[in-house]
């Protein structure tokens, strides 16, 4: 008998969404679907509103990753006026967005995906959270987790004035510039960080990499797709975060493409399925090839493991060293395992720390000059910056007097959403025969999604709703046989 | 464990800023994880509608929701979540008065779609399809939820017992609340769990502002280098502070960047954005330079700075396709 699997919502994610298992008559996979259900339309409602607007409206696409938002609506507006930041206004954004990678690397590892590995794949789901993570660490690890969250985002709160929802962004600027005081806690909180980051690479290699079970996972085919990758590179093609240029490679790690984020409409277009709401990326030159990876695939993919592939290195010495070690652990350039993203993204927490300790001891990050007033409007304006889950694009248009006509939104989730499909289709492959499935190898399905981090409010920017996950068995004619439920608490 | 008061904690068309939010609540969280049962959290915990749905009614103390309503598939996890708890707390602005996206109600879904899947730049859409509430795939079902023309604030689709605001909500707010909601000590039905007071009253400006207030030019926020201590409205600037409820902890201002309303309305006010936009026509006072209505009509955008965050909870409705508005017309 034929029948179908739903994972409803889908859990330890920003955002709803949906999976669907189709099983064949044998109980075997047949094809699985990852569904964005939510839609919310900023890119529509944005139009008639002025631009500097955007740097308050933007960061509300979504709460958990706002900072990119603003920062790239910022980054817009800079092209939309034609200026360039001062060099103490570029320091304090990079100072603020590298906090921001930290603090939102960081509540995926230990809130979203750590319970996976530390609490256990096949724990209870009730015991599968942070709070059972706590019980597993100890109080004493958990403080120093939520410690370092709160110092970084101390960081974006006095600088744009809320996290979430970092506000004020200008052309040319930033609102509010750091005392001398500040800098000097500044500096401690990314001292503090760097430490902080050591420890988490280390309670990685411990407690993932260490343990047999777990390495089997991370090297198992059923976690394994090779795509293209993209990244934003600096001029040394190492890892960038605050700006760049936009690097390619391809499966097997050559350049593919280096490009400035402006002409990112020659490489980048957007496919429209009818199932789901978030419309798929893929390499426009290549072409629209489908939901395949491998041979003839067009598909990328972004997210720390993503700019790792596509960059030669780390900008960071200690960051660089961890690089090597992942490379060198899982077979060199390229690395197409997919739960290697939790490691590359405590890689990506490093170098952030540690670039906010140069930043913290550079002279002109003090100074008061943190205004450019020679604005020239253009009309238009792209930014991009490497948000924590991949490059995003924002596009605007405007009138003769700044007020949009136009806005075009690229983001992370977007550039994953069609590689998302094939992981989680991977992972029901490898663990789903039949709809007798246990609840804990239901979770490794969920686990294919939850290493990319999806952020579905961001993939859904285009009108509100929401993303529903969960498991339903349907036959081959789509009525439900039966809804496959994850056990209840238990007090 | 069983007789701590359960808490269940749900999105619906959300940013997930409120949960963060809640996640800031830092030390005390392990403290508040620890004096209730969550027992629904999709962001953090692993249960499934399957889960919810298991409760008897009433059986969750509180049920805390966040984001406006703008699916069938929204509207049915309140309705469920309001079924099974005693008490539902509206969490953020979007659940209060519609927030951000309920600036969506200025367009139509119709347009929404046509650009998002058909008409912008980067989309190769040959066919011109949309996303659809079922489509067969290689003889497949897959089905999406029903989305609505209309963003709904919370309590337009369920019954709401206490409002928290906040674009996101503040820190203390929220431990005020649930150690309010711990202790049964909690105001009256229908109260917002935020001060009376206008954001004004808390203002650091508040000193500079003048006693006669004449705004004489509209300046916008990027033209100007904005005096950091100085009333924004005083140098030109729009600023909603005055027709705004304190209790944000005054964080833009902070930043030198001016109030744009997430809090909602002064109590006793029904439509935020028409009340401050009169009270604002009063203050424009283009006096011998001309007509006061000419620097009315030089402010781009009214509409989208005084409802910015409370759309859905106007009296404005939302905006008719063109169609439908000739054939009423008949």
């Amino acid at each position: 008998m034929s029948e179908k699997i739903t994972i409803n919502p889908i859990t330890r994610l920003e955002g709803h969404g949906k999976i669907e298992i189709f099983l064949d008559d044998n109980g075997k996979v047949d094809d699985a679907f990852w569904q964005v259900v939510e839609l919310r339309g900023f890119e529509r409602f944005c139009v008639g509103r002025p631009a500097e607007e955007m740097t308050r409206i933007a960061p509300n696409i979504c709460g958990v990753c706002p900072s990119a938002h603003h920062m790239a609506a910022t980054k817009s507006l800079d092209a939309l006026y034609g200026v360039e930041p001062t060099p103490t206004a570029k320091l304090i954004r990079q100072l603020e967005y590298n906090a921001f990678v930290i603090e939102d690397h960081y509540i995926h590892f230990f809130f979203l995906a750590a319970p996976d590995f530390i609490v256990g794949p096949d724990s209870h789901p009730a015991a599968r959270n942070i709070l059972g993570l706590i019980d597993k660490v100890g109080r004493e690890v958990a403080l120093q987790v939520i410690e370092v969250r709160k110092r970084n985002r101390e960081i974006i709160k006095y600088l744009f004035g809320k996290a979430p929802h970092p506000e004020g962004g200008l052309p040319g600027g930033v609102p509010k510039g750091i005392t001398e005081d500040a800098r000097k806690w500044m500096k401690e909180t990314a001292d503090f960080t760097v430490e902080f980051a050591r420890f988490a690479l280390k309670l990685f290699k411990d407690v993932v990499l260490g343990n047999k079970k777990y390495l089997e996972m991370v090297r198992s085919e059923a976690y394994k797709l090779s795509t293209y990758y993209m990244g934003l590179v600096d001029e040394n093609k190492k890892v960038s975060f605050y700006d760049g240029k936009v690097r390619i490679v391809d499966p097997e790690g050559n350049e593919y493409a280096l490009f400035d984020p402006q002409d990112y409409m020659e490489h980048i277009a957007e496919w429209v399925e009818p199932w789901t709401y978030v419309k798929l990326t893929y390499l426009k030159k290549i072409g629209w090839n489908g939901l395949r990876a491998g041979n003839g695939t067009s598909l990328y993919r972004v997210g720390p493991l993503g700019r790792l592939n596509a960059a030669e290195g780390m900008a960071t010495p200690l960051a660089q060293k961890a690089f090597e070690e992942l490379f060198d652990m899982l077979g060199g350039k390229t690395v197409h395992n997919t739960l290697a993203m939790h490691w590359a993204r405590l890689i990506c927490a490093l170098q952030a720390a540690e670039h906010n300790q140069i930043i913290a001891a550079d002279p002109y990050l003090t100074s008061k000059d943190i205004r450019n007033m020679g604005l020239r409007l253009q009309r238009e304006g792209i930014g991009c910056v490497e948000a924590p889950r991949g490059t995003l694009f924002h596009h605007y248009k405007t009138d003769r007097n700044g007020i949009l006509t136009m806005v075009n939104l690229i983001v992370a989730t977007q550039h994953n959403a069609a590689p998302i499909c094939l992981s989680i289709k991977q992972a029901a492959q490898e663990y789903v025969t039949g709809t007798e499935v246990k609840e804990g190898l239901l979770n490794r399905v969920e686990m294919a999604f939850r290493a990319y981090d999806p952020c579905l409010a961001c993939a859904t920017h285009a009108l509100p709703g929401t993303i529903p996950f969960s498991v339903i068995v349907k036959d081959k004619k789509g009525e439900t046989i039966r809804k496959v439920e994850r056990p209840g608490a238990v007090a | 464990m069983t007789d701590k008061p359960k808490i269940a904690l749900c999105w619906l068309a959300s940013c997930a800023g409120c949960d963060e939010a809640v996640i800031d609540l830092n030390e005390e969280i392990v403290q508040v994880a620890e004096a209730v049962d969550l027992v629904f959290w999709p962001v953090a915990l692993d249960y499934k509608y399957e889960h919810l749905e298991s409760f008897a009614d009433k059986e969750i103390e509180l049920g805390i929701l966040h984001g406006a309503v703008r699916n069938s598939e929204q509207e049915e996890i309140a309705r469920l979540l309001r079924l099974k708890s005693k008490l539902i707390l509206a969490l953020g602005s979007c659940a209060c008065f519609g927030g951000t996206p309920g600036l969506a109600n200025f367009t139509t879904s119709e347009d929404i779609l046509n650009w998002v899947y058909r008409d912008a730049p980067t989309v190769v859409n040959p066919e011109g399809r949309l996303p659809q509430v079922e489509t067969r795939v290689n003889g497949h079902l897959l089905t999406l939820p029903q989305f609505y023309d209309h963003v709904f604030t919370l309590d337009q689709v369920i019954d709401v017992d206490y409002y928290l605001p906040g674009c996101p909500p503040p820190r203390d707010l929220i431990l005020n609340a649930i150690t309010a909601f711990i202790s049964s000590d909690l105001p009256p039905k229908g109260s917002r769990l935020a001060p009376r007071t206008a954001l004004c009253e808390t203002c650091p400006r508040n000193r500079t502002k003048p006693e006669r207030m004449e705004i004489k030019a509209v300046k916008r926020i990027h033209e100007v280098e904005a005096d950091p201590e100085t009333c924004f409205l005083a140098q030109g600037i729009i600023c909603l502070g005055f027709a705004t409820r304190s209790g944000c902890g005054e964080t833009c201002l902070r930043v030198n960047t001016p109030c744009r309303g997430c809090f909602g309305p002064v109590p006793g006010v029904a439509d935020a954005g028409a009340k401050a936009l009169s009270a604002l026509s009063c203050l424009v006072k283009a006096g011998q330079y001309g007509d006061p209505r000419k620097l009315m009509e030089s402010i781009d955008d009214p509409a989208g700075y005084v409802y910015r965050f409370s759309q859905p909870s106007s009296i404005l409705g939302r905006k008719r396709r063109a169609d439908h508005v000739r054939e009423n017309n008949h």
